[in-house]
């Protein structure tokens, strides 16, 4: 399985033309447009880090990720290679077209001050957090609080044990694994590279990411 | 249909008296209220006949922005099949409500409602007055009579038609528990409630089957340390804790008033 996997991930970033390639800090959040028909890799280069994501439509942001539709849609909690990532309006945002890593996580939302003070006790709150950089980022594009909803933690595994208890994975990800997304739609995508050091979401020790964008060949030459 | 006033309600629950009551509403399938009410309520939600799914959202009624957040709810109990003694958490770390009493056990928080074009592409329509509405139209609706717009309708939680998870993280729909099972949530904070009744997104059956929800409203005390599920853990007794400093500093009505 990891040998096709991987096959298709260096074709898919092999081919076409790289329209961005980031690297994003620990801790730091990105965001940016990937155009319908373009692909964004999102590689995991440290190993063992949770990538916070949402996702807007690019001209009417009151379209966004929808966790609960995604998970209905596909009737599993898991995200990874063929899943549709829906909106609110039950539309395909993006699809995973590649994953090397097998499972990601769309349940567990994202870590906040205000959440670390019940997880972790109230001398975390100065701690940097997940939504503290969707909020700086998306304010960027005139998103606010009441635009934020349940996210995407790419490499992160939070299963559901058979009396509902969840439980945080570690281990899943490892250096230089990637996962590739096709915009379905033209999509604003709000990431946050996760800086939580209370659990063993990011390893206790949040590297940095690299986020590539291409468009394929045959796109360019539309 | 609402009952009003309320304290005329004929059929009150037997540990209530009919003169606690503030609201009394019969909410027929595929529709919706929403309603303001002080902390210390508590709302009872009792489907009928065995095929209601209560789709609730919840937003502090003094800060709206501020509203349930279905993942904090999970992550921070551990727990993503919600029953007696869950927390209902905000985005900003506090208690919202607390279900203090669970005769179903058969919920969902992980679904959501459903779509337009879901309940198209099910049952030939989705809108919110046609035969089969769906449950972010109804929202959208009920969240307008409280000046919120459709981007405030976050993913929701659903009451009574359960759904479970697989060891690979498949999905399972296992339904309802039967007629006259209710939940009682009670407000930990003035709270607005949007409450939607219409059909799980992944109810199996081919025909829209939503039938009646009960609502009913009594005024009472809010969660107190006297209460066992005030300091079960530590993450509860904080949720708490958060509540009732943000009611103190906000000069509303908290333990200490």
């Amino acid at each position: 399985m990891t040998a096709s996997v991987e096959r298709s991930v260096s074709e898919t970033i092999a081919t076409g033309r790289v329209v961005l390639d980031d690297l994003v800090p620990a801790r730091a959040p990105w965001s940016g447009i990937v155009r319908a028909g373009q692909y964004l890799s999102i590689v995991d280069l440290g190993g063992n880090q949770a990538v916070d994501c949402l996702l807007y439509r690019a001209d009417d942001t009151t379209e966004r990720y929808s966790a609960p539709d995604t998970i209905a849609a596909q009737s599993s909690i898991v995200l990874t290679a063929t899943s549709v990532l829906r909106s609110n309006e039950g539309r395909p945002m993006m699809t995973v077209v590649a994953d090397e890593c097998g499972v990601h996580d769309t349940i567990g939302g994202a870590c906040s001050k205000e959440s670390n003070s019940l997880r972790y006790g109230h001398h975390t709150v100065h701690q940097h957090a997940c939504v503290e950089n969707f909020l700086i980022e998306g304010a960027l594009w005139k998103l606010g609080k009441r635009d934020l909803v349940s996210n995407i933690n790419w490499y992160m595994n939070v299963p559901v044990e058979a009396d509902g208890t969840l439980g945080i994975v570690d281990g899943q990800s490892a250096p230089g694994l990637r996962v590739v997304l096709r915009a379905d739609m033209d999509t604003l995508v709000l990431i946050s590279n996760c800086p939580q050091i209370n659990n063993p979401c990011n390893g206790f020790d949040p590297t940095p990411i690299q986020l590539i964008v291409t468009e394929p060949a045959s796109h360019e030459a539309v | 249909m609402p009952t009003v006033p309320a304290n005329s309600w004929s059929r009150p629950p037997l540990d209530v008296d009919a003169s606690r009551l503030v609201w009394a509403e019969t909410i027929a399938g595929g529709n919706y209220t929403s309603l303001t009410v002080a902390r210390g309520t508590t709302l009872e939600l009792t489907d009928l006949t065995g095929d209601a799914c209560a789709h609730v959202l919840l937003y502090n009624a003094d800060l709206p922005s501020e509203r349930l957040n279905v993942a904090d709810t999970t992550k921070v109990q551990w727990q993503a099949y919600l029953g007696q003694d869950a927390l209902l958490l905000s985005d900003l770390g506090r208690v919202l409500a607390t279900v203090v009493s669970d005769t179903s056990g058969q919920h969902d928080a992980l679904c959501g409602t459903s779509t337009l074009s879901h309940n198209v592409a099910r049952y030939g329509d989705g809108s919110p007055q046609g035969p089969s509405p769906a449950g972010r139209e109804l929202f959208t609706l009920a969240a307008a009579k409280h000046g919120l717009e459709r981007r405030d309708v976050p993913p929701s939680l659903s009451f009574f038609q359960g759904v479970r998870v697989s060891g690979t993280g498949a999905l399972r729909f296992v339904g309802s528990a039967g007629p006259g099972k209710s939940v009682r949530l009670l407000a930990e904070l003035p709270l607005t409630v949007l409450i939607v009744d219409t059909a799980h997104p992944l109810d199996p059956r081919t025909e829209y089957t939503s039938s009646d929800l009960q609502l009913l409203c009594w005024r009472g005390s809010a969660s107190s340390p006297a209460d066992a599920r005030w300091s079960a853990s530590p993450e509860a007794e904080r949720a708490y804790r958060n509540s009732e400093s943000y009611l103190v500093a906000r000069g509303l009505p908290g333990l200490t008033a």
